[in-house]
């Protein structure tokens, strides 16, 4: 039992949305937001129609084309590589129509991925329960709500009925202390966490990330930190709101106006974790001596700071985790003791909701201004969203790119995950998104995962490189 | 919604750590909205040859482990992507159960709705019954009891586990979880009015 004490932010927004205890674990609670996308959005829509329901409060619902439909300039409305797209394009779009849900469609100057659209417009905001059905739905957490990642018969019945049963998880914080040096980033920060406590570490919890270096992140930031809880197994990861967040929110399309705002801020504020709260768990990182990170295997938790070399897998007892070592030094031909940095690569790529907004694109542009993606390298970039790719043309960040030798696509997931574009067969990319799962981003495809600074510094030398050397 | 209240039958080891949804099924095979279709692609990068013929040295290609009900694994198995066609597929193939010492968040619920038990063992205890498989080539039929949550083998072996009690009772007698909920609309409504009072912001869109 917990001594009677301060109560978490967690805890103060989950009983908030409490409508009944269904055991001693799980509770019913009320969700503010779903967001649907055409992958597995569609597979809810489409279960819901087969069951004869509706939505019971389609003001609530929101669907957004971004899966699948194709990142190419001059898209048309349902060109997808992968096979099955149109399809189930045409089915979020039918029945987004039908039901009258907020549909933001592949032509909307308001597209783009999920969890970058859902901050940018407001349609999160700090104390919501926000789900969609996709893992990645923490990224969310950024702007201080409560948002994870759902099946899609989860998402049915939250159509249905505007609820969700839940187990209640335990909470940890993670203290980010201290202050990033110049070349580090949100996303070396929870590279280096998911180091540091394994895939495995956030099953069953609820992460707040606080401390110095998290208050100093801009809301981007944030956004990325979020964005890869669930690559620790954690579905809830979040930054309490604080001014930056009001001030990130103030304005979006369907953030509260006028008396309703003031209203909405102040009660936002109540919810930070009093000062003398008490978490399940409690990790530290200190980020004065942070390092760029990148991964060198074939889980997130396979990482290293840009200067070290790959690891011999040498667990004395756990048989389990040597294999899974071994399973990665032969997946990604390398081999142990060898450095990180200078293996060479195929492909750059910078996209995904964990690292396409706006200051990621800045970050690279830095590194990539007056100079050329190296012969032989494929480098795409596909913004974050719609919004994202307007903003960084007005800024000249696109030509940029194009100068430097990069592809400069239209907003949508791309190539974070493969659904039949098979591009990068068997090829090595160094990538901004999220998961370096075996195949994940095509057939035997090596990944390693990197900040947008060390993958437009490894476009520009063709290996992997610290980008703190060309800045 | 598909009951289950015990299965008995072939279990397959398969001891890897962190075996992810893309494994379970590739992205590539999650096309189309149907809720079937999926279990001809479990395991796809591991189960097929790049010509696409079975793999002989897969686990699930060998018998007797090709009739499996029971899947053996380590630790954070589902985990990364919400996709529940991993849970589809899994059944397709023939899983009632799957046994690791922890599991990704979603996919756990995800099991739940597609009439699989998901069960967390110690992994001392998941080793015993690898023990007992590979010491029968596979013959020794291990035992999942959500009623009387319970793991049981041939030789005697005998390890409770826990379930969460809402979602087991639903897997039990089947329920359709909509109906249940619905059937609570008063409270629901009653929860909304004073919420929306409170917090018009969330549903003022």
């Amino acid at each position: 039992m917990k001594p009677s004490t301060g109560t978490t932010f967690f805890d103060k927004v989950w009983r908030d949305h409490v409508i009944s205890k269904l055991d001693e674990e799980s509770d019913l609670i009320q969700v503010d937001r779903l967001v649907l996308h055409e992958l597995s959005g569609s597979q809810a829509l489409r279960a819901l129609e087969e069951a004869g329901r509706k939505p019971i409060s389609r003001g609530q619902v929101f669907t957004v084309i971004e899966h699948l439909i194709s990142t190419q300039p001059g898209r048309g409305p349902c060109d997808s590589v992968s096979s099955s797209g149109p399809a189930m394009i045409q089915t979020t779009r039918d029945a987004s129509k039908k039901y009258g849900l907020h549909f933001i469609d592949y032509d909307d100057p308001r597209q783009g991925i999920a969890h970058v659209v859902a901050p940018e417009l407001g349609i999160a905001f700090p104390g919501a329960t926000l789900v969609c059905c996709d893992s990645h739905t923490s990224t969310i957490g950024g702007v201080g709500a409560l948002a994870w990642g759902i099946g899609a018969s989860e998402a049915e019945h939250v159509l249905a009925t505007q609820t969700l049963a839940q187990a209640k998880p335990k909470t940890m914080r993670v203290n980010f202390e201290g202050a990033l040096r110049p070349g580090v980033f949100a996303k070396d920060m929870i590279l280096a966490l998911i180091g540091k406590i394994g895939a495995q570490g956030g099953i069953g919890y609820a992460t707040e990330y606080a401390g110095s270096a998290v208050r100093d992140l801009p809301i981007d930031g944030r956004l990325t930190l979020c964005n890869m809880s669930i690559e620790f197994s954690c579905k809830y990861g979040f930054v309490a709101p604080d001014d930056k967040t009001f001030e990130y929110l103030k304005g979006a399309e369907f953030s509260p106006k006028g008396d309703a705002w003031v209203k909405a801020t102040d009660y936002w504020r109540t919810l930070k974790t009093d000062d003398d709260a008490v978490f399940d768990k409690e990790i530290t990182i200190d980020c004065d001596v942070l390092e760029p990170q990148v991964t060198w295997g074939i889980s997130p938790q396979q990482v290293g700071s840009i200067g070290a070399t790959v690891p011999k897998p040498s667990h004395a007892v756990d048989k389990e985790a040597n294999a899974l070592g071994e399973r990665a030094l032969t997946y990604m031909k390398l081999h142990a003791d060898e450095p990180i940095r200078g293996t060479p690569i195929d492909v750059a790529y910078i996209g995904s909701c964990t690292n396409a907004r706006l200051t990621d694109l800045r970050a690279a542009a830095q590194i990539l201004k007056g100079r050329k993606v190296k012969a032989g390298i494929q480098a795409i970039c596909v913004p974050g969203s719609t919004p994202v790719k307007h903003a960084a043309e007005a800024e000249g960040i696109d030509k940029i790119f194009k100068d430097a030798g990069f592809e400069w696509h239209e907003s949508a997931c791309g190539f974070c995950g493969h659904i039949g574009d098979n591009r990068f067969a068997d090829l090595r990319v160094i990538s901004t998104t999220n998961r370096n799962f075996e195949s994940r981003q095509g057939p035997k495809t090596r990944t390693h995962l990197a900040s947008p600074a060390t993958v437009a510094a490894s476009a520009i030398m063709g290996c992997i490189a610290d980008a703190r050397e060309l800045s | 919604m598909e009951a289950l209240q015990r299965v008995s039958g072939v279990a397959a080891p398969f001891m890897r750590i962190n075996i992810d949804t893309d494994q379970i099924i590739p992205a590539l095979f999650l096309g189309g909205t149907d809720a079937k279709g999926y279990g001809a692609h479990l395991f796809h990068g591991w189960r097929f040859l790049a010509d696409g013929t079975p793999n002989p040295e897969f686990i699930l290609n060998q018998a007797p482990f090709d009739q499996s009900e029971v899947l053996l694994a380590d630790r954070n198995f589902g985990c990364g992507s919400s996709r529940e066609r991993a849970p589809k597929a899994l059944r397709e193939f023939g899983f009632r159960a799957v046994i690791a010492p922890s599991f990704g968040g979603i996919f756990f619920n995800n099991c739940y709705r597609n009439g699989i038990v998901p069960v967390e063992l110690p992994i001392e205890q998941i080793k015993e019954l690898v023990s007992e498989v590979e010491a029968s080539s596979g013959q020794a039929k291990i035992t999942v009891d959500l009623e009387a949550l319970c793991v049981s083998t041939g030789s005697g072996k005998r390890f409770s586990f826990t379930a969460p009690p809402a979602l087991r009772e639903m897997l039990l007698k089947g329920l359709d979880e909509i109906s249940l909920t619905l059937s609570k609309s008063e409270s629901i409504e009653q929860f909304r009015t004073s919420d929306r009072a409170k917090r018009p912001w969330a549903y003022s869109v």
